[in-house]
């Protein structure tokens, strides 16, 4: 880590491109606009869609991803639909939405929920699918219920996969708000990128460009450590 | 003609044992062309242990699934004190080659987890998983996970959740393959040990002659392609002594050695 931003100091200085600021100013930009104030306000402006977002595409892609998982007729179904979703190049789609929606949250909460959605989806579907037959043939033996396989086997077994799923679902919400925020109306954390490049305040751009990698990155981070608080104690137990 | 001398002898025995598994006509088909079973009859008796011994290919894994309602058969049917089976029982437990355990749950609860499914308030259930534990060589590992156990220790879990639920029947789908061979005899060693504390009747896949004959009353050489019953065969080794005793008996090595002239012709 202090490698890197020594690199980029280093980087900077030669300088490679004029549109290339070193570091250190661009840890001064990220000072000076977290004290007036447009750092931190369009974090807020921009974290509405995206939690929005996240929630949506979370639920519906659990719910259908384990039921896709669990039932023949919810594979046959959905899977076919959620893979060309993950298949096709859902920014393209962006324009479309803002025809259909306008250029307001619905839009972009829209733009959130169909780039995270499938693949949330899809990798609880082949959690599920992955789970161990013989743990469930365990299950069964030991004269547990439907209910008792699914709740006591198979989620605790697919957690693991289904979380992975979350991370890249999260990841993929982050750029489809972005995205949504470029393309649609410059609102937000993509407000201020548009708005520094336009009159070439590099530093502030990478500042906000470096701020919300970093906040990605955390985010997903703290996901595995509330995966493993709640579904995996062997885990924590060997890391402690 | 031996076979069928030895076959008719073990009827009439097993008539004045009280058989409390019986499989009747079992035959089991998977798909069209595979056939895994052929018309199996056998029936075992109440406290004794019984191996399933034949080499891979002739479904005795399938058999002993079938008998735990498992799987379902194509024909025939099982049954277990009195009652046809159509799924898994409360007087049937089963013990599985993997061991089955949940890599999320401490030994003490993986132990418990049979108890646990029928609804057994948590205290109860651990006080009697403790005791099985116990009983299985691991106390002191209560709180372990299984992925800190060895093999042979993971196994001892599995047998531990399926003595805790107190069924009369235990199944073990070969047990001891995936355990190494020190662990593999002391574990051997240890199920005599328990067999005469727990009074159960057990049913034992294995493809090992060496083990079969270790533990076994009674012998059912299953044939390959489709499975069918070959032969049965009683050991009648004297297992009082100290195991190394055992293994150098001579009734324990001639039935050894007759076995595997009865398999050689189905190696490979």
């Amino acid at each position: 880590m202090v490698l890197f931003c020594l690199a980029w100091e280093v980087a900077g200085r030669i300088p490679i491109n004029v549109a290339f600021p070193p570091f250190s100013d661009v840890v001064a930009a990220f000072g000076r606009m977290v004290a007036d104030g447009s750092l931190p306000s369009a974090f807020l402006i921009t974290l509405q869609p995206l939690v929005i977002g996240l929630v949506v595409a979370t639920v519906i892609g659990i719910v259908m991803g384990v039921g896709m998982g669990l039932r023949d007729e919810l594979e046959w179904a959905g899977v076919p639909v959620f893979v060309v979703m993950q298949a096709a190049p859902m920014a393209a789609l962006i324009p479309l939405i803002t025809y259909v929606y306008g250029i307001g949250l619905t839009a972009k909460v829209l733009a959130v929920v169909i780039l995270a959605l499938p693949v949330i989806a899809l990798n609880g579907y082949k959690a599920v699918r992955n789970v161990s037959p013989s743990l469930r043939a365990m299950c069964r033996s030991f004269l547990g219920n439907r209910r008792q396989e699914i709740f006591k086997i198979v989620l605790p077994d697919a957690s693991p996969m289904i979380f992975a799923g979350l991370r890249l679902g999260i990841s993929a919400g982050f750029v489809g708000v972005v995205l949504a925020e470029l393309l649609i109306t410059p609102t937000g954390i993509g407000d201020l990128i548009t708005y520094h490049r336009s009159i070439a305040d590099y530093a502030e751009m990478y500042a906000v460009i470096a701020t919300i990698i970093l906040f990605s990155a955390v985010t997903v981070g703290l996901l595995e450590r509330v995966e493993i608080a709640l579904f995996r104690p062997e885990k924590k137990e060997h890391s402690a | 003609m031996t076979a069928a001398v030895r076959m008719l002898r073990e009827t009439t025995k097993s008539d004045t044992a009280q058989p409390i598994v019986e499989v009747r006509h079992i035959s089991k088909r998977y798909g069209s062309s595979v056939e895994a079973l052929r018309d199996i009859n056998l029936t075992f008796p109440t406290g004794q242990l019984t191996s399933l011994l034949g080499p891979s290919g002739c479904g005795k894994t399938t058999l002993l699934k079938i008998i735990a309602g498992l799987l379902e058969p194509t024909g025939g049917e099982v049954v277990v004190k009195g009652k046809t089976v159509t799924g898994p029982g409360p007087e049937r437990a089963f013990v599985f080659q993997d061991f089955a355990l949940m890599p999320w749950a401490s030994v003490l609860r993986n132990a418990a987890f049979g108890l646990e499914l029928q609804g057994i308030d948590k205290k109860k259930r651990e006080e009697t998983a403790r005791h099985y534990i116990n009983q299985v060589g691991l106390s002191g590992f209560e709180n372990r996970y299984p992925h800190e156990l060895s093999g042979g220790m993971r196994q001892r879990v599995g047998l531990a959740r399926a003595l805790a639920v107190n069924a009369d029947v235990l199944l073990l789908d070969e047990p001891f393959s995936a355990v190494d061979e020190q662990n593999r005899r002391k574990f051997q060693e240890d199920l005599l040990r328990l067999r005469e504390v727990e009074r159960k009747t057990l049913i034992f896949v294995t493809h090992s002659i060496e083990e079969a004959v270790y533990l076994s009353d009674r012998i059912v050489l299953l044939s390959p392609r489709p499975g069918r019953v070959s032969e049965i065969i009683e050991p009648h080794v004297d297992r009082s002594g100290p195991p190394d005793l055992i293994r150098r008996n001579p009734a324990y090595l001639d039935t050894v050695e007759e076995i595997w002239h009865g398999l050689r012709d189905y190696a490979d």
